[in-house]
């Protein structure tokens, strides 16, 4: 049975992939062959291949992060021949298809690497550093029940789609794995943009930046310098405008807030 | 077991308010001596664990993933409906009941339908409050779509990603009661067994997906959230996590199993591309408002097609069969789920389809092109458009799509009463791990709704009404039920590992996903059951002879996980077989070939099936028991469903 591509014949690869048996051992990177993989496979499918081949030898199957393979869950997060989620532009692992390499290809394939994302094993990193993040500040502060009828503010078009675009962040990491200091300013500034520009954000709105801020440095992500990889490689094209909107609230909040020592 | 729904009295507009003051209320200062525990945190339990913790009871909350985040909630793509008739196009409350009803073919119970109609309303407002960031008009106001079927514009969306903005939304939540410390989050965390003490559900056992470890935790309550268990099929819309284990180890442990045969296929995915394929890629229904499903008229053109003789293009007007335009002049290619997808398999079947594999059809986008443009196409539809591409290689400006349907969604679950409260006391479930609204069809944009409204707006509620009949003792794991439901858990996770056979987890899982698709899939027959059934049994003896795992439990090990939810998929299917075999009618999403029009439409017998089936464990190898609870249509007409 073949694809949408009935003549691509199917590849041969040399993969090199970081092997860590758990946070606190040593890794090193392993060869593995895999063949007759078709140009139709997504790469989390060809993975799968070399899993299964793996598990019928007895030995064990390389670990990853990965759930929806659609590309919104922001589960996998593969640093493939140095690029976070590999060679293809707005792409997540997942979306990323065999038919963008070539039959001979070698591949390395490791994980996101920054301190805040220690390994948990192989391929598959602990990112709750971004769930503190967002605890720290990255939401609404109302209960259930009680709230406006939904049309009563009315938000201009461009206004809700401007906070979408910041909103539709996948929090896969991608933008820490591509930033030479690991900092997680695009991760952050996208929620601080999205709730800044909304009017239901305001009445937090200086507290929200200062204490998402606060909890990203106390988490061990670098600092901003403004190269803009982030961008670059993030599958879901979060734009690098966040961060300055982020600088900018930042800065308002510093300089007009008392909510904080 | 008499299964008593506790449907309040009174007129159905009622009941709902009549419910919520009747309940029993837990004063202020006694919530915060209860914990209730809360068992995966997508749409519906992220949004339970969050209201619930606001209310100020203690909560436990459970997930597999490494964020709640990243829950499958987050896939869903169209939209979210809700009666708030914005558009003065004649929707309300009465509406959206009639059509949820009458879109599941008579297989719902009114008075749930009917709440989750009512509180669709507060589910908009809530989201809109949390920061929700809902498409909408140039004057500020929200924008609305018609979806799936729907003849009225209810739904509310944020371009293709509503489930992402939605989930996003109760997370935030969820998040802000962590920080506050009213929930613990539990990530990567799998629950593995429930803990029944006197008869009342009192905690479950976990595994840490990294460490191995194994854990004990009690609660006055337990709430599960754990979505729907369409991977049985294997390849379907589900991620690839998303299990039953949770929902199938409580139903062992006494909580009735309903319309297990009541699976949604959709009509509009990505074809299977090939053997490895590991899941399938769902198109936003959406699309159907564009885009016109077609097929070549002839089988022979259809086969020269597939032999790529000729290409789409070259296919005259005259010479293609847009036929759900000619079979449902009225609907045309807005026909519900069921029917959309049963024609396509129709089409396929006659030697009409299309894709080098012949399980495909076009839906083709030509028309809109012309009218709008292909910038106006992408405004609409450009992320769609670019994942189509992505996957397929092909560019669906310049040539239709090739869809098919793919198993998406599951209306069967865990029986609930009108409380959301599973056959086992304290035991409650949640979302699309019930069976309780939809009947036997799902409509599109009706997944999220539910899922909202059961954790934001109906378990906060009548959870009250149980733990206020429970004395505000501390509860612990002291109980030997705990010991005995750890020791069962370790038994089974030994038993997996030592097997030592020559067969993957994903072997055997792709094995069983053959025999549903084939069988209990989108058409099924009392033959075709029969075989089905001694299939699966002789799967399942294979899976515990010759099931190969590596590795240790003290690690992550994801072979291990895989074996267990493999484990349970396998006797969760038999279950879906028995369900379908014993339903001799055709309804919804569950189609018998026996039961049909001359029409070729599901033909339902409501004398003798308007009823759920909701299934009883009885132990390893013995059939499980069937218990009825009819459905009584008090407000609703019982018609054949015609779209035409």
């Amino acid at each position: 049975m073949a694809g949408s591509n009935p003549n691509a014949k199917p590849m041969n690869l040399t993969l090199k992939v970081w092997r860590q048996k758990n946070r606190d051992a040593q890794g090193n990177i392993v060869d593995y062959q895999v063949r007759d993989i078709s140009p139709d496979m997504s790469f989390l499918e060809m993975l799968d291949v070399l899993n299964e081949d793996l598990l019928r030898q007895g030995q064990e199957p390389v670990a990853f992060d990965h759930d929806c393979r659609e590309g919104i869950c922001g589960s996998c997060n593969l640093f493939i021949n140095g690029r976070a989620h590999g060679p293809e532009p707005g792409t997540t692992t997942c979306q990323l298809h065999m038919r963008k390499f070539s039959d001979g290809d070698t591949i390395t394939i490791e994980p996101w690497r920054a301190e805040a994302f220690p390994v948990n094993k192989d391929l598959s990193v602990d990112r709750s550093a971004f769930d503190r993040i967002i605890q720290a500040g990255g939401y609404v502060s109302v209960n259930t029940g009680g709230v406006p009828d939904a049309n009563e503010i009315p938000i201009p078009k461009s206004i809700a789609d401007q906070a979408f675009d910041a909103a539709t962040c996948i929090g896969c990491g991608a933008c820490v794995a591509a930033c030479k200091n690991a900092s997680a300013m695009l991760f952050v500034s996208a929620k601080v943009s999205q709730l800044a520009l909304l009017p239901q954000g305001q009445v937090e709105r200086k507290t929200r930046v200062e204490n998402m801020i606060a909890q990203m440095d106390k988490e061990g992500f670098g600092a901003c310098t403004n190269i803009g990889s982030c961008a670059a490689e993030c599958p879901v094209g979060i734009s690098l405008e966040n961060i300055a909107i982020l600088n900018r609230e930042f800065l308002a909040a510093k300089a007009t807030s008392n909510n904080l020592a | 077991m008499n299964l008593d729904a506790k449907i309040p009295e009174g007129p159905l507009a009622e009941k709902w308010d009549k419910h919520k003051f009747n309940v029993k209320l837990v004063n202020p200062a006694n919530k915060r001596k209860y914990d209730v525990i809360v068992v995966g945190t997508g749409l519906a339990g992220a949004s339970a664990a969050a209201s619930l913790a606001e209310l100020g009871y203690n909560v436990k909350a459970f997930s597999f993933h490494d964020s709640p985040r990243r829950a499958h909630s987050i896939a869903a793509q169209g939209g979210i409906n809700a009666a708030k008739n914005y558009q003065n196009d004649g929707d309300s409350v009465h509406r959206l009941f009639y059509d949820t009803i009458k879109g599941g073919d008579y297989r719902a119970r009114e008075a749930n339908v009917y709440r989750l109609a009512q509180v669709s309303v507060n589910i908009i407002d809530q989201c809109v409050a949390q920061g929700v960031p809902f498409a909408r008009e140039y004057g500020g106001l929200l924008a609305n779509r018609s979806f799936g079927g729907a003849q009225v514009s209810r739904t509310f969306y944020a371009r293709g990603q509503t489930g992402q903005q939605l989930l996003l939304g109760a997370y935030s939540a969820l998040s802000r009661q962590i920080a506050y410390g009213k929930v613990k989050m539990y990530n990567r965390t799998e629950m593995l067994d429930l803990v029944i003490v006197d008869g009342q559900a009192r905690g479950i056992i976990t595994r840490n997906l990294i460490t191995g470890e194994i854990q004990q935790h009690a609660a006055h309550a337990v709430v599960l959230a754990t979505g729907g268990y369409g991977n049985v099929f294997y390849l379907s819309t589900n991620a690839k996590y998303s299990n039953a284990t949770a929902a199938w180890r409580a139903h062992k442990k006494g909580a009735l199993f309903a319309n297990p045969c009541f699976t949604q296929i959709h009509p509009t995915c990505i074809p299977v591309s090939g053997d490895y394929q590991s899941k399938l890629t769902l198109m936003s229904e959406s699309l159907r408002n564009d885009g016109r499903v077609w097929v070549p008229k002839t089988v022979e053109m259809a086969e020269r097609l597939r032999r790529g003789e000729i290409h789409v293009s070259q296919i005259a007007e005259e010479d293609r069969d847009y036929f759900l335009e000619r079979k449902y002049p009225a609907f045309g290619n807005l026909v519900p789920r069921d029917v959309a997808s049963r024609n396509a398999k129709m089409m396929c079947d006659e030697g009409r389809g299309v894709g080098s594999s012949g399980l495909a059809v076009y839906l083709d986008f030509s028309e809109i092109i012309k009218r709008i443009g292909a910038e106006g196409v992408s405004q609409k539809y450009g992320n769609l458009f670019a994942m189509y591409e992505k996957i397929t290689d092909e560019d669906p400006y310049k040539q239709p799509m090739r869809i098919y349907p793919a198993v998406h969604y599951t209306m069967g679950g865990l029986w609930v009463d009108y409380n959301l409260q599973t056959t086992v006391p304290g035991l409650y479930a949640t979302g699309e791990c019930n069976f309780s609204d939809h009947g036997a069809n799902r409509l599109g944009a009706s997944a999220l709704m539910q899922g909202l409204a059961d954790g934001y707006f109906v378990i906060p509620y009548t959870i009250g009404d149980y733990l206020a009949q429970t004395p505000p003792k501390p509860v612990t794991t002291e109980h030997p039920a705990f010991k005995e439901a750890e020791a069962n858990v370790r038994t089974q996770i030994q038993k997996l590992m030592s097997i030592n056979g020559t067969r993957t987890p994903d072997d055997f899982h792709k094995a069983l996903g053959h025999i549903m698709w084939e069988k209990c899939g989108m058409a099924r027959t009392a033959e075709g059951l029969k075989q089905a059934k001694a299939e699966i049994q002789q799967l399942r003896r294979e899976f515990w002879s010759d099931l190969k795992v590596v590795g240790v439990n003290e690690e992550l090990n994801q072979t291990l996980e895989k074996a267990a939810r493999v484990a349970d998929f396998i006797e969760l299917g038999e279950l879906m077989v028995d369900d379908a075999y014993n339903r001799n009618e055709s309804c919804g999403g569950h189609f018998r070939e026996e039961y049909q029009t001359p029409e070729g439409e599901a033909l339902r017998d409501d004398e003798n099936y308007a009823y759920v089936a909701a299934w009883e464990w009885r132990g390893d190898n013995q059939p499980e028991v069937l218990h009825k609870e009819n459905l009584v249509f008090e407000n609703v007409k019982l018609t054949q469903r015609s779209y035409k």
